[in-house]
């Protein structure tokens, strides 16, 4: 889109970066935003019917659409309080950092071949590790909150969340191993075919690491069954019992911008990411290539199906939120550290050995040579030649790899 | 109005002015002022966890001098770098640090329960 | 203002650099004037972070990740549950006597100055870089870390002279393990036979309070009760 700007529009290449930087911001944030307001009305209609009763039926219709944006125009018209033992520079920070980290990782997110923010040789590393970051907007909410239960619901969360980054990045390194590299793009790609090419039926080590994922996933944002930083029948509200109108919602937002994201994670590292189960643009015949508009509209439809399967996600953790009961600390604590992590260490044991013994998989005919991948870093086919070091580099890890 | 464009001015004249680059100087500037500021924080600060504070600013410090001789984008047409080596040793003391941070707190907080205080001044006890 | 903006180019990784360092440094600054140990911890938190951004703009993006990952999302994490341990009311604060700041402050300046003076002393170091978009690597330094280098050497050194770094790995690995369970042993819970100090504290703030309640015994036994269980 910058060379379009740049060269059919006319404006300088500062200028023109700008804007794309900003079309890409705009973007995201209306897809947390606007995500946030449809989860929040599809949260309370699916604890409605799971609790056999209906939930919001008035405003807006018979289903109740536009109850989140009522919802939205009654937390913007509500008084800001701040508790007066609060430390109020404090106070007032913390919501936007925990919103930040979980809007900065949307960056290294892709929607599709060419819709990521920024394509990073570490994407995935980067993704795990600001996610890491929204423990401290917690942290300062208890703290600031002046209140000793604001403060143990933000301990036993920070607890939680840090404990629970091992047993994620043991799970996510997985297909970072069976990719070969970091990059998100990458990884997606290398799942492009028919739904066999997904690493989530790759071999059954990387079915349990799913699933392990799951686990930690819904643990890392602190959804039931692990909620309880925001116990409400424990803790008030947790860390944000003294947070009110606009700045609960940015807590919100960021919540529910984290469980799109580690569920969108989930699908680009094991669900084949924008690409669907069927391989419609190969079967009708469209090569992949770049700036047409036939593949502009492919890529679409590959930005539509990420957002599915990261919705379904999304659906999924609720519907776990309003069956399961809620875990006590000591048992978070042991989930994580007797059965996660041993498992996610066992299990990525497991695909190692599979990758060595069976690199083409139980049915190589279906999987799809590594050659065709667009792979940014190392020369070939659409990928920026790098010279020496792409090549030596590619030598070594040829040999490496059978 | 004028006062506020003077100040843009000022601000904007040096980023015009590098509008050709950034260079390893630049980075060796930054590593300088977190390294000083490390010190000063370990000197000052009666905290421990102040103290602990200045020395996680003087390993980043050292590790941004690191970086800045380790990157082959800072330095100028066909100029020699560190390269991975550089990356690597950033690497290191990144890890390194995080293991002195937690024996750190491990003997803070010892060290809390043996004298209900924080104040490093008040670990006097070996005091002649 | 536009017209002035279009004219000159603006340099993106010139005006990001700016920004970031004026964040690290300034907010290093704010790490050492803080009184109070939250407030401080939350500038180092930030400090860090856009020194993470320095690293990403200088083309070291698995640096940058790490120190995101470990140094800020691990460390500080760490850091910030001691400051939450301890920040008693009393120890929130503690503020340090003049003279003792003036004389680190001399030391910090005769420091700064130095160190000054030599980053600007080399030629080499000052001459201004390219400023491109980075080259990855990841993959180099992950497989010199296995001991394998494929990062093409600088002009005229002999082959063979270069190592991987798997002995420093493994040294780390083993280290890391050594203080996992040094920490944990230093922290544990202990059994004692004589009191901790704070709980020696707690206990005479408790026989205290009853005594100076009887006085005010027109307010009933209850309500001495309740200030002394709440100790």
């Amino acid at each position: 889109m910058a060379d379009f700007l740049i060269n059919s529009v006319g404006l300088p290449p500062w200028l023109a970066w700008t804007v794309v930087a900003g079309v890409a911001a705009f973007l995201i944030l209306n897809v947390i935003a606007g995500g946030a307001l449809v989860f929040i009305w599809a949260e309370r209609k699916i604890a409605a019917r799971i609790q056999d009763r209906l939930g919001p039926t008035r405003t807006g219709g018979r289903f109740g659409w536009l109850q989140s944006l009522a919802d939205g125009i009654k937390l913007l018209a509500k008084e800001d309080l701040m508790p007066e033992g609060a430390d109020g520079l404090l106070f007032r920070i913390a919501p936007y950092v925990s919103f930040c980290a979980s809007f900065a990782a949307f960056i290294a997110l892709p929607f599709a071949f060419d819709f990521v923010g920024q394509r990073l040789n570490v994407g995935v590393f980067f993704v795990v590790a600001v996610l890491g970051l929204e423990v401290f907007g917690v942290i300062l909410a208890g703290y600031a909150s002046a209140s000793k239960w604001s403060l143990f619901g933000a301990m036993r969360e920070a607890a939680q969340v840090v404990s629970y980054e091992v047993p994620l990045g043991m799970c996510v390194v997985v297909p970072v191993m069976l990719a070969g590299t970091m990059d998100l793009v990458t990884i997606a790609e290398k799942q492009a075919g028919w739904f066999t090419n997904w690493y989530l039926f790759h071999d059954p080590f990387t079915f349990v690491v799913f699933w392990v994922y799951v686990t930690c996933a819904v643990a890392s944002v602190n959804r039931a069954p692990f909620d309880l930083a925001e116990a409400e029948s424990e803790l008030v509200a947790g860390f944000h019992t003294e947070y009110s109108g606009l700045r609960w919602s940015f807590f919100f937002m960021a919540e529910y911008g984290s469980m799109f994201l580690v569920s969108a994670l989930a699908a680009v590292l094991f669900l084949g990411g924008w690409n669907g189960p069927v391989p419609v643009a190969t079967l009708l015949g469209l090569s992949e290539g770049t700036g047409d508009t036939a593949h502009y509209f492919v890529r679409l439809i590959g930005c539509g199906n990420l957002l599915l399967k990261a919705t379904l996600g999304v659906l999924v953790m609720m519907w776990i939120r309003w069956t399961l009961p809620r875990l006590r600390i000591d048992q978070v604590m042991t989930v994580c550290l007797k059965y996660c992590t041993p498992i996610a260490a066992v299990m990525f044991a497991g695909a190692m050995l599979w990758q060595l013994f069976l690199p083409g998989g139980l049915a190589p005919g279906l999987s799809r040579p590594a050659g065709e991948v667009r792979e940014g870093w190392l020369p070939g086919p659409g990928g920026a030649a790098r010279g020496s070091v792409g090549q030596a580099a590619e030598k070594t890890v040829a040999q490496v790899q059978p | 109005m004028s006062g506020m464009l003077g100040i843009g001015v000022a601000i904007a004249g040096p980023v015009f002015a590098a509008a050709d680059g950034v260079s390893v100087a630049h980075y060796l500037v930054v590593g300088a002022i977190l390294f000083t500021a490390g010190i000063v924080c370990m000197a000052v600060k009666r905290n421990a966890l102040g103290v602990l504070m200045g020395i996680e600013l003087v390993l980043n410090g050292a590790n941004v001098n690191f970086i800045a001789f380790a990157s082959p984008y800072l330095r100028g047409q066909g100029a020699v770098s560190l390269g991975i080596d550089g990356q690597v040793i950033a690497l290191f003391v990144i890890l390194l640090a995080a293991a002195e941070a937690a024996v750190a707190l491990a003997i803070t907080l010892n060290f809390y329960n043996n004298h209900s205080t924080v104040d490093v001044d008040r670990a006097d006890d070996l005091k002649g | 203002m536009t017209g002035c903006l279009m004219l000159a180019a603006v340099n993106f990784h010139t005006l990001l650099f700016y920004l970031f360092a004026l964040l690290a440094c300034g907010f290093a600054v704010g790490v050492v004037v803080a009184d109070n140990v939250v407030r401080m911890a939350l500038y180092l938190v930030l400090s860090l972070g856009a020194t993470a951004g320095l690293f990403f703009l200088a083309g070291a993006e698995f640096i940058g990740a790490m120190q995101l990952m470990i140094y800020v999302g691990g460390t500080l994490v760490l850091l910030v549950f001691g400051v939450m341990l301890t920040a008693q009311a009393p120890f929130v604060t503690i503020k340090t006597s003049p003279g003792d700041r003036v004389l680190a402050g001399v030391v910090a300046a005769s420091l700064l100055a130095l160190l000054l003076q030599a980053a600007f002393s080399v030629e080499a170091w000052r001459r201004p870089g390219l400023g491109e978009v980075a080259q990855p690597a990841a993959t180099p330094i992950g497989v010199a870390l296995v001991g394998v280098r494929v990062d093409e050497p600088p002009a005229g050194t002999p082959p063979g002279v270069r190592s991987g770094y798997l002995l420093p790995f493994e040294i780390v690995s083993i280290h890391l393990l050594v203080v996992l369970v040094g920490a944990a042993y230093l922290a544990r819970a202990k059994r004692r036979r004589t009191q901790r100090a704070i709980d020696v504290a707690a206990s005479v703030q408790s026989l205290v309070e009853p005594v100076v309640e009887v006085p005010r015994q027109a307010r009933g036994s209850a309500s001495a009760l309740a200030t002394g269980g709440t100790r």
